[in-house]
């Protein structure tokens, strides 16, 4: 006898279905409540739940810096290295979310994923994780994503420019480099010391093996590497395809030297915080058509900080502009994009979609939510 | 009781202007005392409580299933009540106020929480927290006073219809969750106003009847069945469980607001109302419940009242935190903070709805030995004619 052995991509849908029907005629008994709310009291991390994840430990790295060890629900889909994911943890009691790079090897044996974060100062979220995290504390996870990895065909020569934290996206491409990969990798990376290196002993070693070339800069000491130094040291640059991720100001002087050299298709870079112009924006009152809250906003503060200070449950993403996650229709009214400067107004019937994690309002402005 | 513009001694009377807008700053300060240390110890209450609340359900309804069995049935009885008082007064109650929505918590927040009775969240976060909380004992603005269908006051005119307020009041308390819903819709406006066939009314009154569905569906049907050969012992179950739930939430908001003493107002009263006005109209029109950490718990802290009404949107827990610093500026400022113990506030209350169902000055002057006459008066002031009646209501009122 010939026993079909049901491939897990057909069997998986109609397993879903069948949880589905069973769910929704569990509700007749559940009413108000969904049945997945007491199945969330003994499994929060059950296929089919709100994605979240356990922490399972939490390692210190530098004297700022852990790697958070994280155990995903079963929903969770393996990211792609360089990726980040955004996180939801309380801190305080209110719900926190932040986006952190992931740092662990795919398809670990424990099935659990890193982040490595980093204690800025007077950060709610990263303090939290880096000093005060209990293992077995629950978070709310979204699936892994980002733009800022390698392409499908790696390329033969690669150049990784890191500071601070923003060593962790490219950490997190480096571990997952397969053996048999021979690019050719320059890492230069500033930190203000040696033991402020993140994964200094993990990239020394990667170094005295020979599988990368590292460049430390430690800025206490040496001073801070400008996009001319950089090219001094890696003087095939032009040749290279490079990742870079660090604070703003670093990020755009790269920009701007690779724009000259007329290589700027060669640079990806990952911004871990919005480029907030200074605003001179005069704040107004923000209306929430369908909620009915109105408040005061000022010209620098993100609409949807605003909003969530006030009790508003707003939709968010990445809160740097970049994934669109926290988009919502200005019905009327101005609200200024706090990168550029610029002022989009709308008239009832527009329905301009505006980001609210990097627009403040400029002057009163209704939005529909 | 009457309006407390026309008391002859106001109870306010002594407050300057300038007082009340001190006492205003004063209460804004104690609010910001709460708002200033809200954290992660109050999320972790709120959490255990609806914790507690899905253990004792789900534990109850099980043992519910073999309620042919009579400890059973009242073991399972008195659990499942319990959890529908704890999830409507201390949970539904107050994340429907906004209590917990500085969480951030969808999972727990006044725009996607939805409770186990037969008004929709939506519907009745409209009439609680915009109208009653903001017209709080506003004759004419506040329909939680009587909700539309009691004399709740002596300036209201009386008709015989009104002997009748206590057997309703009592129906009404058995059935309160229905009672909230039609109030909610405004049920009785829209039929008198024939507005029945308002198609903004009558999508409304679909979604009150949807949820009365679900909800019927579930404790009257889907329980009973699932117990197989208790069916009708589980079904029994339910039903006591509503009833003892609605019974005891209608005690808890009589108390808040209608035992005797506790003001109302004039509606022009509230004309160009200041804060500090809009709080001492909050102070005097509420009543407290003194008792144990239970009985504040089986509240949902509205033996709180007052410090609710001032603060509506702090969290239940720290109400009883705040209450000693409330009542020392109702000391400070000589205002009455009305509190005793349950049995004597819903006393209180019944009284009143006794008292009011009578004519004015009735109850007052019937003694044991005349109540043969006053019984013969009654009589003739409910059956006589519209100019007999207004005689004798004179009369008995003088």
């Amino acid at each position: 006898m010939t026993v079909m052995q049901p491939s897990p991509s057909s069997t998986r849908p109609r397993l879903t279905a069948l949880r589905d029907r069973v769910l929704r005629l569990a509700e007749l008994a559940t009413t108000p409540l969904l049945p997945q709310d007491y199945l969330d009291m003994v499994d929060p991390l059950r296929s089919g739940a709100a994605l979240r994840g356990r922490i399972e430990a939490v390692h210190r790295e530098t004297r700022d810096a852990a790697t958070v060890v994280i155990r995903p629900g079963r929903d969770w889909q393996p990211h792609v290295p360089g990726q980040y994911v955004r996180i939801g943890i309380d801190v305080d009691g209110v719900r926190q979310w932040r986006a952190y790079s992931i740092t662990s090897v795919l398809g670990r044996a424990d099935g659990c994923f890193t982040i490595t974060v980093k204690a800025i100062p007077d950060g709610k979220v990263s303090n939290q994780l880096v000093h005060r995290t209990e293992p077995g504390t629950i978070v709310q996870l979204d699936q892994a994503t980002g733009e800022f990895v390698l392409p499908r065909r790696t390329p033969d020569k690669a150049l990784f420019v890191t500071a601070g934290s923003g060593i962790t996206p490219v950490m997190g491409i480096l571990r997952n480099l397969a053996d048999d990969v021979a690019t050719d990798v320059v890492l230069v990376h500033s930190a203000p010391t040696a033991d402020d290196v993140i994964f200094g002993a993990e990239l020394r070693e990667l170094a005295a093996t020979g599988r990368i070339r590292l460049v430390e800069q430690h800025t206490d000491t040496d001073g801070m590497l400008d996009a001319a130094s950089i090219a001094a040291l890696v003087p095939d640059l032009a040749e290279r395809a490079t990742w870079a991720c660090g604070p703003l100001p670093m990020l755009e002087a790269l920009e701007q030297y690779w724009a000259d050299a007329g290589v700027a298709d060669q640079l990806y870079t990952e911004r871990f915080r919005p480029a907030i112009v200074a605003g001179d924006g005069e704040g107004g009152t923000v209306t929430f058509t369908e909620n009915g809250t109105t408040l005061e906003a000022d010209g620098s503060t993100p609409i949807l900080d605003a909003a969530e200070d006030a009790g508003v449950l707003m939709p968010s993403g990445c809160r740097m502009g970049i994934c669109f996650g926290c988009v919502l229709p200005l019905r009327e009214g101005a609200v200024r994009d706090l990168r550029t400067g610029e002022v989009t107004t709308a008239v009832p019937g527009d329905g301009v979609l505006v980001q609210t994690c990097v627009s403040a309002a400029a002057g009163a402005c209704a939005i529909d939510h | 009781m009457t309006v407390i513009q026309k008391k002859s001694d106001n109870p306010i009377d002594h407050l300057s202007a300038e007082d009340v807008e001190l006492l205003g700053k004063q209460l804004d300060a104690i609010r910001q005392s709460v708002l200033d240390d809200r954290g992660e110890s109050d999320a972790r209450y709120i959490r255990t409580v609806i914790d507690v609340h899905r253990k004792l359900e789900l534990g109850s309804r099980a043992v519910l299933l073999a309620s042919g069995f009579p400890p059973a049935w009242v073991l399972g009885t008195i659990g499942l009540s319990v959890a529908k008082i704890l999830e409507n007064m201390e949970i539904g109650h107050n994340i429907l106020h906004g209590q917990w929505d500085w969480m951030r918590d969808p999972k727990i927040h006044s725009t996607t929480w939805e409770w186990d009775m037969a008004s929709p969240a939506a519907q009745w976060k409209h009439s609680h927290n915009q109208l009653h909380h903001t017209y709080t004992n506003v004759i004419g603005k506040d329909n939680d006073l009587g909700y539309g269908i009691m004399r709740v006051d002596e300036d209201q005119k009386w008709v015989p219809a009104y002997l009748l307020q206590p057997v309703w009041s009592f129906i009404n308390a058995c059935f309160f969750e229905y009672g909230i819903a039609a109030y909610d819709l405004e049920l009785g406006k829209v039929i008198a106003k024939g507005q029945t066939k308002d198609p903004e009314f009558r999508r409304r009154a679909k979604e009150v009847l949807r949820k009365i569905g679900r909800q019927v569906r579930k404790d009257y049907v889907v329980h009973p069945l699932l117990s197989g050969p208790n069916f009708v012992p589980t079904l029994a179950a339910n039903f006591v469980a509503n009833v003892v739930r609605n019974l005891w939430s209608n005690s808890v908001i009589l108390c808040g607001h209608f035992p005797e003493g506790v003001e109302t107002f004039e509606k022009r009263s509230i004309d160009g109302e200041t804060k500090g006005e809009w709080y001492v109209r909050q102070m005097l029109g509420s009543a407290n419940i003194s008792g144990s950490k239970a009985m504040h718990l089986m509240t949902g802290n509205l033996s709180h009242q007052i410090e609710h009404h001032l603060f509506p949107d702090l969290p239940s827990n720290r109400y009883a935190e705040i209450a000693p610093k409330v009542k020392a500026l109702f000391e400070e400022y000589g205002l009455n903070y009305h509190e005793a113990p349950l049995p004597q506030q819903v006393y209180s209350a019944w009284h009143k709805i006794f008292r009011l169902s009578l004519p004015n000055g009735w109850l007052d002057n019937t003694t044991p030995k005349n109540l043969p006459s006053q019984l013969v008066k009654l009589w003739k002031m409910s059956t006589g004619s519209k100019t007999t009646r207004r005689q004798l209501l004179q009369a008995e009122a003088a």
